[in-house]
């Protein structure tokens, strides 16, 4: 019952929000300079062709007009037209979304091999090299920027080495092991931020977990280091780190901007680059409107289950 | 879901043929960016050419000499008038969807390009009053008035044929699944992603066609699209830099092809579109501008002297190149003079300039060369779509752009020159240079249209409404397996006789 009640306010508070994120998108694509009409025709120099798509996708009227048009076909899953590629906006998004999610899989997956590990050794590790090494990394993941480090990449796996294809993404159904592979450099690229934050985190959980009392007790028991850090500290020290990971994710679909203009990679962020710089208003509106879901959602899913896990929040909001 | 059903069926034919695939000669292209629809009514973009040419056969084409030769058309007589155009058309052509092309179907192009909602053809064709099919492989046009620049719009997307059976089913949508008639035919297309070409078995000159199969992909990064030929990723790269040149001629797997291209960088002035007028009105100061400029530096330091040096708008090697014309001399103590005499001394005007940096380099250099002469240049930088609508609505003094050339000098004066052409945003009026841009566009004789834009330019020249500083030229590079690119000045990439070794 409680949890009913929980469901339908929360359920409330989404709508409206969704509402105001149409909102705001909608008014800042009318903010950006530039007649997406003009933008259509480049440099053809044809006034005629200008006004019929003008009246085609309704620019001519009052943005209000524009606004509730766009909006009531959105509630019939009708997002409009991309002008420029007379493509559906909906099959757009269909097609590129999930590339984005098994790019965003993929880099979080090398995020996490590489970020628990070496912040378990960091922390372990603290007085000696190995633990600076990791350290290191770490900072480096952070700090070092997604665009060098590509271009870094490809010069050294692609052109100098060629094991590795410098662009090209090939989708899983035509060839899996050609999709893998295609993947295997962007992943990297956009895991290895992730990677830093991962690292960091988990040698902060790990310090502090290590100092604490019932650790400390299963060292007096004389039980081995090894299966003290693994058996007793690592559990608890990942709750935090899960914690973040799932937030790091969110992360990632959006940070794929870049990596996926460097690798030409068909996903999200190249999609919302190039409307953005096309003016395709509704392809914008779209994705945005998308993304901004999906992550309401999220939010909505994981507060539930931290209702249903944590019984005193039910308490609090019988 | 039609698109989406062609998409799987592709898919799973590739996956069947997945064994033969390694024996086929795949070409694979870099292009500079992702093509917007495969229409030729409704695309505008280079790019989308550059895609169209390699698998849209056209009525004519152009040779590397600027000249026409027959495709679709086998030959052509116009009416004593001129008002009547009767193409001959090639026998036994089929569309991919093996549809026959024959008059109806020519007929049926004309139309479409004239009447479909968005199409930039529109103008292309403004001329024709109806189209008729005499028999099955003769086609009429008939015209308003002799059009000497029709030939050559053939010869580009107004000429590229599609199956009428094809448009009529997609309509607008055309460009997701495009039927035509050319070597290769569509297979699919992921927006930002691979466009997929096949083999068209039953391509009426297929002698001429070595390779299977056709994928092409943007990437916007140059640094990451060289690298990608240089890894073997791609064959061909369109477009190159020439910052790009030298290196790809210093490496022994990579071949250079270039060609003279048509098209030329300009700065236009603001001399009669809206309240903004008024700064540049003066002829003296527009000309003090010009001869403050020392092309040959220009091109020399901003495109590795790889670009030429130009003051014309119909670029060299064209036949309507003026070779009398010297080009315009830095001679900045009469600039001085000049703009003394205007009562402009310390001159200061504002340019639009576009990001990109073959706009922001000469800009800051023709900035530095109008320094000497006392002009102040101030440099605004807006990004393209925003600085196109500042220009239609006259909001701009000055601003710098390139034209990518027309074969037909028409395209490349008219549409700018005339008192009403939409594109003429400069609000550039002369009554004689328009009179003169008529009958040209009307004349069929080459030598007496050749000197009628030779009277109208001069006018032109002397009034400086604009100023064309460089003449650009085609790189694009290929590894050292492609064998028989060449390039052609309208930078379109031709697969006839190209093989893959």
């Amino acid at each position: 019952m409680a949890l009913g009640w929980y469901i339908l306010r929360r359920l409330g508070s989404i709508i409206p929000t969704l509402i105001l994120v149409s909102v705001i998108v909608f008014a800042l694509q009318q903010l950006i300079p530039g007649d997406p009409a003009v933008a259509i025709a480049g440099d053809e120099l044809n006034e005629q062709a200008i006004q019929e798509i003008r009246t085609k996708y309704g620019f001519d009227q009052p943005i209000y007009v524009q606004y509730f048009k766009w909006i009531g076909n959105v509630t019939t899953g009708d997002f409009g037209e991309s002008y420029r590629n007379k493509v559906e906006v909906a099959d757009l998004i269909l097609q590129k979304l999930p590339v984005t999610i098994q790019l965003a899989t993929f880099a979080m997956i090398v995020a996490l091999v590489v970020g628990i590990p070496a912040g378990i050794l960091a922390a372990t590790c603290k007085q000696n090299a190995v633990g600076t090494a990791a350290n290191i990394l770490a900072l480096s993941g952070i700090s070092i920027p997604h665009f060098w480090l590509g271009i870094m990449m490809i010069l050294i796996f692609s052109v100098n080495l060629g094991i590795l294809p410098a662009s090209g993404y090939v989708p899983p159904w035509e060839d899996l092991r050609q999709n893998i592979v295609s993947l295997i450099m962007p992943s990297i690229v956009l895991g290895t931020g992730v990677a830093g934050v991962i690292t960091r985190h988990t040698r902060g959980a790990m310090l502090q977990v290590l100092s604490s009392d019932y650790v400390r007790t299963a060292r007096a028991k004389g039980l081995a280091e090894r299966v003290v850090v693994s058996k007793h500290a690592l559990k608890n020290a990942l709750i935090p780190v899960i914690t973040l990971s799932t937030i790091e994710f969110g992360q990632l679909l959006s940070g794929a901007i870049l990596t996926e203009q460097i690798f030409s990679i068909p996903g999200f962020g190249k999609l919302i680059v190039d409307s953005v710089f096309n003016r395709e208003y509704a392809v914008v509106q779209g994705v945005v409107l998308v993304t901004a879901t999906i992550f309401i959602l999220l939010n909505f899913l994981a507060d539930i289950l931290y209702f249903v896990v944590n019984p005193r929040m039910r308490s609090a909001h019988g | 879901m039609k698109y989406k059903l062609t998409v799987i069926a592709a898919a799973a034919a590739l996956a069947m043929s997945g064994g033969a695939a390694s024996a086929q000669s795949v070409m694979r292209i870099g292009l500079n960016d992702d093509p917007d629809t495969i229409d030729p009514a409704l695309s505008q973009a280079f790019v989308t050419r550059l895609v169209l040419t390699t698998f849209c056969d056209k009525l004519f084409d152009i040779n590397a000499e600027l000249g026409f030769v027959p495709r679709l058309a086998e030959s052509y007589e116009w009416s004593p008038d001129g008002k009547q155009l009767t193409l001959r058309l090639r026998p036994n052509v089929k569309f991919h969807d093996g549809e026959p092309l024959d008059a109806e179907a020519v007929k049926f192009n004309f139309e479409r390009n004239m009447t479909i909602e968005g199409s930039f053809r529109k103008p292309d064709l403004a001329g024709v009053t109806s189209v008729e099919a005499m028999d099955p492989l003769t086609v009429r046009v008939n015209l308003d008035a002799p059009s000497a620049s029709l030939i050559s719009i053939l010869a580009d997307r107004a000429g590229m044929m599609v199956s009428p059976k094809a448009a009529k089913e997609l309509g607008t949508k055309f460009g997701a699944a495009p039927v035509c008639a050319g070597p290769f035919k569509f297979v699919s297309r992921v927006p930002q992603g691979r466009i997929i070409f096949e083999k068209f078995a039953d391509y009426w000159d297929k002698e001429n066609i070595h390779i299977d199969r056709v994928e092409m992909q943007a990437v916007n990064d140059p640094t990451v699209r060289l690298s990608n030929l240089q890894s073997g990723e791609f064959d061909i790269i369109e477009r190159l830099s020439p910052a790009d040149v030298k290196q790809v001629e210093g490496d022994s797997n990579l071949r250079l092809a270039k060609a003279p291209d048509i098209g030329y960088g300009y700065i236009q002035f603001n001399v009669g579109n809206g309240p903004r007028a008024a700064k540049m009105s003066d002829q003296r100061v527009r000309e003090a501008i010009d001869i403050s400029i020392d092309r040959e530096a220009l091109v020399n330091v901003a495109f590795e002297g790889l670009y030429k040096p130009g003051d014309q708008v119909i670029a060299e090697g064209s036949y309507y190149h003026d070779e009398t014309k010297p080009v315009v001399k830095r001679d900045v103590e009469r600039a001085k003079q000049l703009l003394k005499e205007a009562g402009q001394e310390n001159f200061t005007f504002e340019i639009n300039v576009r990001p990109d940096r073959d706009f922001q380099v000469p800009a800051q250099i023709i900035q530095a060369m109008l320094a000497e002469s006392g002009i102040n240049m101030v440099i605004n930088t807006m990004e393209n779509v925003t600085q196109l609508e500042a220009s239609r609505q006259g909001n701009f003094e000055s601003y710098m752009s390139f034209w990518s050339g027309r074969v037909d000098p028409d395209g490349n004066t008219f549409q700018f020159y005339n008192c009403n052409a939409a594109g003429n945003r400069m609000g550039y009026c002369n009554e004689e240079v328009d009179k003169l841009l008529i009958e040209a566009r009307q004349t069929l004789d080459p030598a007496q249209r050749k000197a009628l834009y030779k009277k109208a330019l001069d006018i032109k020249y002397h009034d400086r409404p604009d100023l064309s500083l460089w003449y650009r030229q085609l790189f694009a590079a290929s590894s050292a397996k492609v064998e028989g690119l060449k390039l052609f000045p309208d930078g379109m990439i031709r697969l006839q006789g190209v093989k893959l070794n």
